[in-house]
């Protein structure tokens, strides 16, 4: 990440720029909620957009487009062992190991 | 004796990064895994559950797009804070702490609001799956929330000091809380969604 006077000015729009955005993807998501989509349609949209938010906090506010190798190793294996996470509890639900619950 | 801790304003030569920036990323890294883990925990339920309510007739939306709202404004505040402290301008970097910390605070009243909503209709942890999963989301949030708040106004009010003599220590310090705040932002653009509008 760049630290001059300049450089820090720059991104100083670019925040504005991603606050905007934030804001937009927030009303368009809670609009969607309203058009009571099907629950996996549903879902997928609110997931597609939370994304796009995450990743544009991630990249630009967390400064992660202009981060150093090692940062990125570390979250690498942290959405590995995430991903895992979730792929357990949606096994079990699948091999019918889990009863239903209420 | 006291132990001096190296590279916590320049950069570490092996990783290139400086040791507060890497211990930050560790601790967020691990809170990534607790979160996921709750995550993992809501698919599992609501994937086992034979009913789940429709949130948006249990839970308060607006109140809750209101939350979300404030919460993506703080994270600007508080990148604008780290911004200004680069900068060197101290007005300007208390003015915007001190706005993430008010919009922290006015989060958790909201917050607090909602919790007293559903405690009047006497919702609570152990009435249902989906209430159990809500409020140890949103409370283990809002907890961080509060850590957020903690470590902003330990900065606002008796940063001063080390503003004056270690500038550059003092700007690492707070680029390390912005990225735990915007964390706790970046959690709550997936709670919102899956907890409220799905």
């Amino acid at each position: 990440m760049e630290h001059g006077a300049e450089a820090i000015k720059k991104q100083v729009r670019v925040y504005i720029a991603v606050f905007a955005a934030l804001g937009t993807l927030t009303v368009v998501t809670v609009a969607v909620s309203y058009l009571h989509l099907p629950f996996h349609q549903a879902l997928a949209v609110a997931l597609f957009v939370a994304t796009i938010k995450g990743s544009l906090v991630a990249a630009y506010f967390m400064h992660l487009v202009s981060e150093k190798k090692i940062i990125y190793a570390i979250l690498i294996l942290t959405v590995v062992f995430t991903l895992f996470l979730f792929y357990l509890p949606l096994w079990t639900v699948g091999s019918g190991l889990v009863a239903h619950v209420s | 004796m006291s132990a001096l801790i190296k590279y916590i304003d320049k950069p570490h030569p092996v990783t290139g990064v400086t040791n507060s920036k890497l211990g930050i990323w560790c601790f967020i890294a691990s809170e990534i895994m607790l979160f996921g883990g709750l995550f993992s925990a809501y698919v599992l339920l609501r994937s086992g559950s034979t009913t789940w309510p429709h949130a948006a007739t249990v839970l308060n939306v607006p109140l809750a797009t209101l939350n979300t709202l404030i919460l993506i404004t703080s994270s600007v505040t508080m990148v604008m804070a780290w911004a200004s402290s680069a900068l060197r301008d101290y007005n300007k970097f208390r003015m915007y702490l001190g706005l993430t910390v008010l919009l922290a605070l006015a989060f958790l009243v909201i917050k607090g609001i909602e919790y007293g909503h559903k405690f009047e209709h006497h919702h609570f942890p152990k009435e249902s799956i989906f209430f159990a999963i809500y409020f140890t989301m949103t409370g283990l949030h809002g907890l961080h929330v509060l850590g957020g708040i903690v470590v902003n106004s330990y900065f606002l009010l008796f940063g001063k000091r080390m503003w004056d003599e270690h500038p550059e220590q003092f700007t690492g310090r707070i680029e390390a809380a912005g990225l735990y705040w915007h964390f706790v932002d970046l959690v709550w653009i997936f709670l919102f969604p899956l907890l409220y509008l799905v």
